[in-house]
């Protein structure tokens, strides 16, 4: 196997399979992309070409200003009259900058979209009129004579249009976002470049983590493919045991914490801040009636006594976030709103949540939490308690009350009443 | 004012509401388990399924009609945050 490969050094394709070309550019200064991650030694805009005897494949473009040397790898191997199928596995401009330029240059080649991608291709190139795209789904395939392409449907990987192309006869999975990291190495390929396992996994963890769910799904797809080599859109080629790092995501994916909490039992988590120990004494209050209820394993936290990348696993695993703040100039409690904050890299959708707290003259911060929870699409079933100053007896009984009625929520014990009026509703 | 019950199957709860209301304003003040993210009928992510009444909602704009093609709906699938209920209906989350 080769090891002088230096991608930096020429403006080639670089062929990793029979007629399977990279075809992409490297940006090793980018520090910071996307405004969420960081990279210490930037990345790739990974590219690729397809030959087969009836035409040639582009699977994903690259960044805008980096054509000229797309554009350049690709003419190295390829006239632009010969490209028959345009495949675009994600729209995110990184990967269609280039789009509309070869679009022009290949007026006859065909895009391959997902369904999904069809919004976001308009919105991208504002040409509503004259786009001529094919939409694709797991199992649909297209020929280039004697290679098929065929496509997976892998949604929110990373983005609701993600998909993956599979080159049947080389066992060449181009799986855009999926299994790629922000790295650049000249050296192009897995077995060659530096020790990229850091960026690997801080990759997951900002991409695909949310989306845990949707990777478990796609790797269903993936884990029956006969995969020879994994070419991501970003990062090294993984040639050498690519399916390592299909195992890896695997792994990534699957829940890491489980406490002893029993497959039937529900863990409710208890976050407050409190600054004279008034919003305190009514977490303590709601742990307490939440914990009457079986079934519910009840943690109680104060904000003051830990740090936030660990919240954020724990908030993950849990299945019931209550959070308390004292409300201070109309507001909840930075604390709060740091971690509150940094919840974009787990998924909450319909977890249960709810608020509470104490506050000297306005209250405003147990209703803008609840709203902050409703927007992290988190099902809050009931108004939270909110308590002037200092809880009297029958407040803190009020607050246990409140902490049983979550849970019998949480463990679907609640008593409705058969039909409620929408003008009841609060 | 006439009023319609509707039902939201995955928390077996029904709200008795005016004729007109759109589902979402129901459905997020009871709790049900639809998301909503744009709540303006562009992103897709309230979609429901209707499980009984699906002509007891206000039909489908062209817009809304775009975006369930979008997002691969199926049949009986509708946005909460557009859809009406002008009689009784039972819904769940897509």
């Amino acid at each position: 196997m080769s090891t002088d490969i230096d991608v930096s050094a020429h403006r080639h394709a670089v062929e990793f399979a029979d007629g399977v070309f990279w075809v992409g550019a490297l940006d090793p200064t980018l520090r910071n992309f996307d405004i969420i991650l960081t990279t210490a030694n930037g990345t790739t805009y990974n590219s690729y070409l397809v030959k087969g005897s009836d035409g040639v494949a582009v699977i994903d473009t690259v960044k805008e200003n980096f054509s000229d040397e797309f554009f350049a790898r690709l003419e190295s191997e390829v006239d632009y009259s010969e490209i028959k199928v345009i495949a675009l596995n994600h729209l995110e401009p990184d990967h269609s900058g280039a789009l509309p330029e070869l679009m022009r240059r290949a007026p006859q080649a065909r895009l391959y979209i997902s369904q999904r991608a069809t919004s976001m291709l308009k919105a991208l190139l504002h040409a509503d009129e004259d786009l001529q795209y094919t939409t694709v789904n797991t199992g649909d395939t297209v020929s280039l004579g004697d290679r098929t392409l065929e496509f997976l449907h892998t949604p929110f990987l990373h983005w609701p249009d993600t998909q993956c192309t599979f080159l049947q006869e080389e066992g060449v999975l181009f799986s855009g976002d999926v299994f790629g990291c922000h790295y650049c190495d000249k050296r192009l390929f897995n077995d060659l470049v530096g020790d990229f396992r850091f960026s690997f996994d801080y990759y997951y963890a900002h991409i695909m983590r949310p989306f845990k769910k949707h990777v478990m799904d796609a790797l269903k797809l993936i884990e029956p493919l006969q995969l020879r080599q994994v070419a991501p859109t970003h990062g090294p080629i993984l040639r050498e045991r690519p399916r390592r790092y299909v195992t890896h995501y695997r792994e990534l994916s699957t829940s890491a914490l489980t406490c002893g909490i029993g497959d039937e039992d529900q863990s409710m988590i208890v976050f407050y801040m409190s600054s004279y120990g008034n919003t305190a004494r009514m977490a303590e209050a709601i742990s307490e009636g939440a914990g009457e209820i079986d079934g519910v394993r009840v943690s109680l936290y104060d904000l003051q006594g830990g740090e936030t990348d660990p919240f954020v696993d724990l908030i993950e695993e849990a299945d019931a976030l209550l959070f308390g703040s004292p409300t201070i100039n109309g507001d909840a409690v930075k604390p709060v709103w740091d971690l509150l904050s940094s919840l974009a890299v787990v998924n909450l959708k319909g977890k249960l949540g709810a608020a509470f707290g104490s506050y000297g003259w306005s209250g405003e911060a147990v209703r803008m939490i609840e709203d902050r929870m409703r927007g992290l699409k988190m099902h809050i079933p009931q108004q939270g308690v909110r308590v002037k100053l200092i809880p009297t007896e029958e407040e803190l009984e009020e607050c246990r009350s409140f902490g049983r009625q979550i849970a019998e929520v949480l463990m679907g014990k609640s008593q409705k009443k058969d039909v409620i009026d929408f003008a009841d509703l609060a | 004012m006439a009023k319609a019950k509707i039902t939201f199957e995955d928390i077996e709860q029904t709200v008795n509401v005016p004729a007109g209301t759109r589902v979402i304003e129901v459905s997020e003040k009871i709790g049900a388990g639809i998301i909503y993210g744009c709540r303006e009928g562009d992103c897709g992510t309230c979609m429901m399924h209707v499980e009984e009444g699906w002509n007891n909602l206000t039909e489908p704009s062209v817009l809304e009609e775009k975006v369930l093609k979008e997002n691969m709906a199926s049949r009986h699938d509708r946005l909460a945050c557009q859809a009406q209920i002008i009689g009784d209906c039972k819904v769940k989350p897509a």
